[in-house]
């Protein structure tokens, strides 16, 4: 009976002991924390300063790590020829795989040097919350609540898109106020689910939604006639379009049920990062503006260019490489490597790809009408 | 020199380190040490990561506007909020779960005898679909069914019609009955004949086990069980029930009942998966009842059908219930398949609901929670019948 007791004892005792061999660790961290909040305190005491963020020059922690991995992680789409599509020969080819490609030559001079994550639209999120992807360029339109609430930042708009309708030719329906009572397939965790909510509310007509995972699955479904109607953002259904059974059999209606700004996420706390990817979409449409295409970038960056703004691009002035963390022509890289914004479009939605016409859309440059408009290079 | 009286008096305080079970004891302990640094380690690491995005993990969304539709189910607005979004997944789940067991139940329960059946041919053909259906992925048999089969039927408005019957890529419509006015009076008197029948049944065949005479306790329950109801049907001024035909109205059918493509898909395809694995466990339960048994049944001079169902069955049942109890969590669990064919069940709708509102970790959570739920029911039921049924030992 004793004997057990104190082989009892013993046990608790040696549990004990280990329990508190995990304290010396606690005491360690709390010296590091009062060398920290001594630090804060100096920056208090100089109270001019106090509104100064104390890492303003900092490199980002997220370009940091990306260098020490030797590759950049972006979460693509792999099902929507001209923005993200998985090939034939098993590459990923598309308008948000390029500017992939053009982050990653910014920071290794090396179009290759990407990880590309097929994302689905549900996945995303989660994949940027959970730190499986540095970047991610995968049409995902910008919104109140996933700006403020998802914690993610979004880019520049690299494309304008709207969603849109594609309904059979042989149906008659010539607006959504035919649609009363269709079936419409949809593709879940998107903006376009809700979208379509509204439009059909706000006309006063019913439907049935339709809802898929896979972007495949509801193209196939609406292909095989389960769906009166396929909803997604017009770019994807042009794309979409294209890999129906008889595509001259459908059309696109032209109502436009909502504003899709589409453009790249990286999670929220790492502004330098926000920064960096930012201002290389920014270079690339000021490139095309200025004429700057993949094949004239060498000859122009050799020479001596007379538009200041050129000068600067291409990193022959100033010193606008090194601010972000990279090198100072990293900008001549990039548009030799996937040339500018008009040619990646013309590359990918053009005439020989899925044919989005650029001319008189959103998608045009400023001084053509459209809204690209990209921030000055000074 | 003392003789000393334990020689190994001198290492007594050291000696606990050659106790097993001191050894046990503490090998316990360092483990759930272990565990616990390993699950506090996650939760921190978890709660660092959502803090530091700024989220939380209230579950306050829920109450929010869902801003969606749902096709199927209870009546869903765009205006509802997500908890009822979340509600109507999960009856759409527990519908394809209750009639998915029935089914797979009874497909597996012949399919199980077939593979014994002495006829070659039926032998051949159910072996060859328990071998197909069980050496291939569910999810693949789903595509198969849903956009291999069902969508490949006609058009709505080519449909392959019946009367008010109608099949189509759309799905099966079918008269409904509709309960009139006059309803409420009528379903009493069908439940007093009910209980008449119930009494006259009883009384009869009390009579007939004491007395030993015939006195067909079954023929007379019948006559007011069916008569009454009829009866009255014919005297009341409208009928009790209309009959609710499906018809077609511009790209849709209005009333009826319909079986959609996306439910019929889900159910067929996890009752003929789960049907093929219950059609094995029967048999297995089956050859598990000795040989004697059949033997001791057929001299005694019972029919083929009534060894199977007194003698044969009651016994291979025992053996059944517990390997059927896991084909059971596994239909359950496989329901969540259901994305894949866009029935909008407890995943799907989920899945929805956690993109639209952000919050993976709740959703998620909920969503695992009550898939635990589901099973942990249809385990307590199936146990409970194992309990029962179990050769009590005295």
């Amino acid at each position: 009976m004793s004997r057990k007791f104190t082989l009892f004892l013993v046990a608790t005792l040696i549990l004990v002991l280990a329990l508190s061999a995990c304290q010396p660790a606690e005491p360690e961290v709390r010296e590091v924390k009062v060398v920290e909040t001594q630090e804060v305190r100096v920056v208090e005491t100089q109270e001019v300063q106090v509104n100064v963020p104390v890492e303003l020059q900092m490199e980002s922690e997220r370009l940091a790590a990306i260098k020490a991995n030797g590759v950049l992680r972006c979460g693509v789409n792999s099902g929507v020829p001209g923005f993200g599509f998985l090939n034939e020969e098993g590459d990923f080819v598309g308008f948000d795989v390029d500017f992939c490609r053009a982050l990653a030559t910014a920071i290794f001079n090396n179009p290759d040097a990407v990880e590309f994550r097929p994302l689905t639209a549900a996945e995303r999120f989660t994949a940027l919350q959970t730190n499986e992807i540095d970047v991610l360029i995968r049409n995902t339109t910008w919104t109140f609540t996933r700006d403020v609430e998802l914690g993610t930042d979004f880019g520049p708009t690299t494309f304008y898109d709207g969603q849109g309708m594609m309904v059979r030719r042989d149906s008659g329906f010539g607006s959504l106020n035919d649609m009363d009572g269709a079936t419409v397939c949809v593709l879940s965790g998107t903006t376009t689910e809700l979208n379509l909510a509204d439009a059909f509310a706000s006309r006063g007509i019913s439907y049935t939604p339709l809802v898929f995972d896979k972007s495949d699955e509801t193209a196939a479904a609406y292909d095989q006639g389960r769906c009166d109607g396929l909803t997604s953002d017009k770019s994807q259904l042009a794309g979409l379009k294209t890999t129906l059974s008889d595509p001259a059999a459908h059309l696109i209606l032209p109502e436009t049920m909502s504003k899709e700004p589409l453009g790249p996420v990286w999670a929220h706390g790492d502004q330098q990062w926000g920064d960096m990817v930012r201002w290389v979409v920014n270079g690339l449409m000021i490139a095309e503006e200025k004429g700057i295409t993949a094949a004239n970038v060498a000859e122009k960056a050799a020479g001596a260019p007379e538009d200041p703004e050129v000068a600067r691009l291409l990193g022959l002035e100033g010193e606008y490489g090194q601010l972000l963390g990279l090198d100072p022509d990293f900008m001549v890289n990039v548009i030799s490597a996937v040339g500018n914004y008009g040619e990646i479009y013309e590359r990918h939605l053009g005439p020989d790809g899925t044919d989005i016409p650029r001319e008189g859309s959103f998608n045009a440059l400023a001084s053509d009408g459209g809204l690209i408009y990209p921030q000055p290079w000074r | 020199m003392k003789p000393s009286t334990n020689p190994f008096s001198g290492s007594s305080f050291w000696s606990f380190w050659r106790d097993t079970r001191f050894l046990q004891a503490l090998a316990q302990a360092i483990f759930l040490l272990l565990v616990f640094i390993a699950t506090r380690w996650l939760i921190g690491n978890l709660l660092e990561a959502l803090d530091s995005r700024g989220l939380s993990l209230s579950f306050a969304f829920l109450q929010r506007t869902a801003g969606f539709g749902i096709g199927e189910g209870l009546t869903f607005e765009r205006t509802d909020s997500f908890w009822y979004a979340y509600v109507v997944g999960v009856v759409n789940t527990l519908r394809v779960i209750v009639v998915g067991l029935g089914l797979a139940t009874i497909v597996g329960i012949f399919a199980g005898i077939a593979l014994l059946s002495p006829n070659w041919l039926l032998r051949s053909i159910v072996s060859a679909y328990v071998e197909v259906m069980r050496n291939t992925p569910l999810l693949v048999q789903l595509f198969f069914l849903y956009f291999g089969i069902i969508l490949k039927l006609p058009s709505l408005q080519e449909r392959i019609t019946f009367g008010s019957f109608s099949l189509s890529q759309r799905g099966f419509f079918f008269p409904r009955l509709e309960p009139m006015q006059s309803f409420t009076l009528w379903i009493v008197v069908v439940a007093a004949s009910l209980l008449a029948a119930i009494v006259i049944f009883r009384v009869l065949y009390q009579r007939r086990l004491l007395d030993g005479v015939e006195t067909r306790p079954g023929l007379w329950a019948l006559l007011p069980l069916l008569g009454l109801p009829a009866l009255t049907w014919l005297l009341l001024p409208e009928a009790p029930l209309s009959l609710d035909r499906p018809q077609l109205d511009g790209l849709r059918m209005v009333g009826g009942a319909q079986l959609s493509p996306e439910f019929a898909g889900i159910l067929l395809g996890l009752v003929i998966y789960t049907g093929a694995f219950i059609a094995d466990i029967v048999r297995s339960g089956i050859l598990a009842v000795p040989k004697g048994q059949t033997e001791a049944a057929t001299a005694l001079g019972l029919s083929k059908f009534e060894v199977l169902r007194l003698v044969i069955l009651p016994q291979a049942l025992r053996v059944i219930i517990p390997p059927l109890t896991n084909q059971y969590l596994n239909l359950a669990k496989n329901s969540s398949l259901a994305v894949g064919v866009g029935y909008p069940d407890l995943y799907n709708v989920s899945s929805t609901i956690f993109n639209q509102s952000g919050q993976a970790v709740q959703v998620i959570t909920l969503m695992m929670s009550t898939y635990l739920l589901i099973s942990l029911a249809i385990s307590i039921v199936m146990n409970a019948i194992n309990s029962r049924l179990k050769i009590v030992e005295r």
